[in-house]
């Protein structure tokens, strides 16, 4: 059973504040102007355990992003010593003792599946998960409203900062946050283009112009996108840019945990005087706190809605205004629908994590990492094909023999150089010839680390008398990890010759 | 859940005052960051007609203060790659043949520059795969009618056959039917002779007849048994590969014209490193000497 809301019920919502969203339908905007002037929101600061874990997110995601390129990895030769490294250039990427080539890109495939499939279960279990506590788009807000409070201070000083006239102190700290915002944003990209460049080496030859173009352009458009996303487009990247909110309605369903407000303990609100009693009537003071906090400017207790990211601030400022007023806690928090109906309705909740599902996106999850983590085991360090030459496909040599000729392209992706013995197996009295050396029972090669070497090989068939036109032979290759065959075609008749 | 809302009840955004058929145009209004673009647009313009070559003139384009032309960076771009080929070549330029076939990196050099320049140059008679057609010679297997190794093919290479330079290989089939140093029944006879030499049958008393014949007119470059000479360029009759066609006809035709091929000699259109790249391709590709 859906809550349904009805935004057009206009009773009891003329006092308190409002959400910036029923600001806006409140001033029901004539349309006559150019543009859609944008509601400011000022989200107040909140302290709770949600706002702890989204602190504790914050510093360890931010973290991972600025150190990684800085880890460092021994690998031997010339190959780069950075542990996670995107090599464009060399067209490898490097992650710790993996080195991977552009032909395996499906392990980056496989990798996407397995974030979409996540995402997936994620959010049917949990809601907005995702959007709530780890979009780099809601990190760096935070961290933006953060440093926008440390100038401006909370919520009530910035509005009133911003209504009145201009001063030289409104000056100063307006001027202090946007470069203290351009600096973390240019740190943002800075710190993008060392995933791509040795990153001690590109941090030189970034300040004395050295640095590709492409580390330029990245670090610039990255500043670019943190300060206007971050920093001014805020909630609207979510609400209208952002494809995520439109596919989560597909995702979620009544059996969701999602930020809620519950109604059947909350309802009907109003204000509450100090002694009074508590009786026919809900928990809710409507005291604003959840609305004055949310940096969506939405009203959680409108219920479930595109813009909430679900990130339980809302639920932390109800809390904590609970506790002030020593009421239980709990009137905003993780709650699925269906539950919520059901003790409205005066039965029992029931939550049924497990549903087809849930029980669909974590098999195909299982699989899908099954899948993975089988290919990453069985992953060779070598690729050996032979293409057979097309033109010509044989020569007849003066005493009758036939030759073919092969390309053998071997890969090696190990962290060594390696030895290849490549040997023929097919009809008896192949002799086997590479250029430049003399014939022998097998042609020897060095593929050295990281570099796919193709080796040319002759095979010459003496003459038979009644031999088919095209005989199935192989080539044993004998490498570090182990012997690898690969079958090929003996084409014994090069056609008429003049 | 509210009624379907009709057109009415659009509220406050006007329209546009148009109607057709009744239906009515909203006037919305265009996102700001929408228009924000279209004038950050309108500015960038000027500013690239100010910086770049922009607008046309009866006798030529306004250049723009950056002065930038394609054609100057297409020159610069083709200098660069000569420089970058210059490092490269240079090791051709020092190693001896043998010496660029053993090493890896420089056989694997020479054998994409050989392999382009052979598809540029050589292909049009030799054929992409090399392996030649009727009076073109094939160049992967083992018969060499001017000798098969590295050095032999490389001077092949440099002066060619029969092209009127000094150094060139140069050799003579005489027109023995035409220029009428031989009857055409003798003709026919050392036919029956030369197929006997391959090992096919052939006219027992013909091959008595042209004994004689042969020893007074050919001996002299392709041997008493027939094995040629690659010194005169003078083909081993006795194996299966034929220039000039293995029929009879074919090899009657060739005593009677005396066909003389003509290779171009490489040195004077290509330069020393890409005629020694040429030269270790084909010889990496033949199964020669």
């Amino acid at each position: 059973m859906a809550v349904v809301i009805d935004r057009t019920r206009a009773e009891g919502r003329d006092k308190g504040p409002a959400s910036a969203a029923e600001k806006a339908r409140r001033r029901g905007d004539p349309g006559g102007g150019l543009y859609k002037p944008r509601t400011p929101i000022y989200p107040k600061h909140v302290r709770g355990r949600w706002r702890d874990l989204k602190w504790g997110l914050m510093v360890a995601t931010l973290a991972i992003y600025y150190i990684t390129p800085w880890i460092r990895w021994n690998r031997p030769g010339a190959l780069p010593d950075q542990a996670v490294l995107v090599d464009f250039e060399g067209r490898r990427f490097y992650m710790f003792g993996l080195q991977f080539w552009p032909q395996e890109v499906y392990f980056i495939t496989g990798l996407l599946v397995m974030a979409a499939l996540a995402l997936f279960l994620a959010s049917s279990l949990f809601g907005r998960l995702w959007c709530g506590y780890a979009c780099p788009q809601t990190i760096w807000t935070d961290l933006f409203l953060q440093v926008e409070r440390m100038f401006e201070g909370d919520r009530n000083a910035r509005m009133r900062r911003d209504a009145a006239p201009w001063s030289l102190d409104k000056v100063w700290r307006k001027a202090g946050k946007h470069l203290v915002w351009l600096g973390i944003a240019f740190g943002t990209g800075g710190a993008w283009i060392f995933y791509f460049h040795d990153a001690p080496t590109v941090l030189g030859q970034f300040w004395t112009g050295e640095a590709p173009a492409t580390a330029y352009i990245f670090c610039a458009l990255l500043t670019f996108t943190t300060y206007v996303f971050a920093g001014t487009l805020r909630e609207q990247v979510c609400t209208y840019m952002c494809p995520w909110p439109r596919i989560q309605g597909a995702l979620i369903d009544q059996d969701s945990l999602q930020v809620t407000y519950r109604i059947d303990r909350g309802e009907p609100r109003g204000p509450h005087k100090k002694g009074a009693t508590w009786e026919d009537r809900g928990g809710c003071i409507d005291c604003g706190q959840c609305v004055v906090v949310c940096p969506m400017g939405i009203d959680i207790r409108d219920g479930a809605q595109l813009e909430c990211i679900n990130c339980g601030l809302c639920a932390d400022a109800c809390d904590e205004m609970m506790d002030r007023i020593d009421r239980p806690r709990g009137l905003i928090g993780y709650d699925t629908d269906k539950a919520v109906a059901a003790r409205a309705a005066g039965q029992p909740a029931i939550y049924r994590l497990v549903r087809p599902r849930t029980l669909v996106y974590a098999g195909s999850l299982v699989l899908v990492s099954g899948l993975m983590l089988w290919g990453l085991a069985h992953r060779q360090s070598f690729d050996v094909h032979v293409l057979r030459d097309r033109n010509p496909i044989a020569v007849r040599l003066a005493d009758g023999s036939v030759r073919n000729g092969y390309t053998l392209k071997i890969a090696n992706r190990s962290f060594a150089d390696a030895d290849a013995r490549i040997a023929f197996s097919g009809p008896a009295g192949a002799v086997l010839k590479t250029p430049a050396a003399p014939a022998a029972d097998e042609v020897r090669a060095r593929i050295e680390t990281n570099t796919l070497r193709a080796v040319r090989v002759f095979v010459t068939l003496p003459e038979q008398a009644e031999a088919e036109t095209s005989l199935p032979v192989a080539f044993t290759v004998t490498l570090p990890e182990g012997v690898m065959t690969v079958k090929s075609t003996f084409i014994t008749d090069p056609g008429a010759r003049p | 859940m509210s009624a379907p809302e009709t057109q009415d009840d659009q509220g406050p955004v006007a329209t546009t005052g148009h109607e057709w058929d009744g239906i009515r145009e909203l006037d919305n209004p265009l996102p700001r960051w929408w228009l924000w673009i279209f004038y950050a647009s309108v500015v960038v313009a000027i500013g690239y007609w100010v910086l770049m070559p922009a607008w046309p003139g009866l006798t030529g384009y306004t250049p723009g203060v950056l002065g930038k032309s394609d054609r100057a960076e297409l020159v610069e771009q083709l200098d660069k790659l000569k420089a970058l080929r210059g490092e490269q070549s240079a090791r051709l330029t020092d190693a001896s043949l043998q010496e660029i076939e053993s090493d890896p990196e420089l056989q694997a050099h020479a054998l994409a520059v050989g392999q382009s320049v052979f598809g540029d140059n050589c292909a049009t008679c030799h054929g992409v795969g090399g392996v030649g057609g009727k009076g073109y010679a094939n160049l992967r297997d083992d018969v060499w009618l001017w000798g098969g190794t590295l050095e032999d093919i490389h001077r092949t290479l440099q002066y060619g056959i029969r092209s009127g330079h000094p150094q060139a290989r140069f050799s003579q089939m005489p027109a023995f039917g035409r220029d009428q140093l031989l009857t055409p029944a003798q003709v026919a006879d050392l036919t029956e002779y030369v197929v006997a030499l391959s090992g096919r049958p052939a006219n027992a008393a013909a091959v008595q007849r042209a004994a004689p014949v042969y020893a007074a007119n050919c001996v002299a470059c392709h041997g008493p048994a027939g094995l040629g000479d690659p010194l005169q360029g003078a083909p081993n009759l006795t194996d299966r590969e034929w220039l000039y066609g293995s029929a009879r006809a074919d090899i009657r035709e060739q005593i009677h014209f005396g066909r003389n091929g003509v290779m171009p000699g490489w040195a004077e259109r290509l330069d020393p490193e890409t005629v020694k790249a040429l030269a270790v391709y084909v010889h990496a590709n033949a199964a020669g000497q």
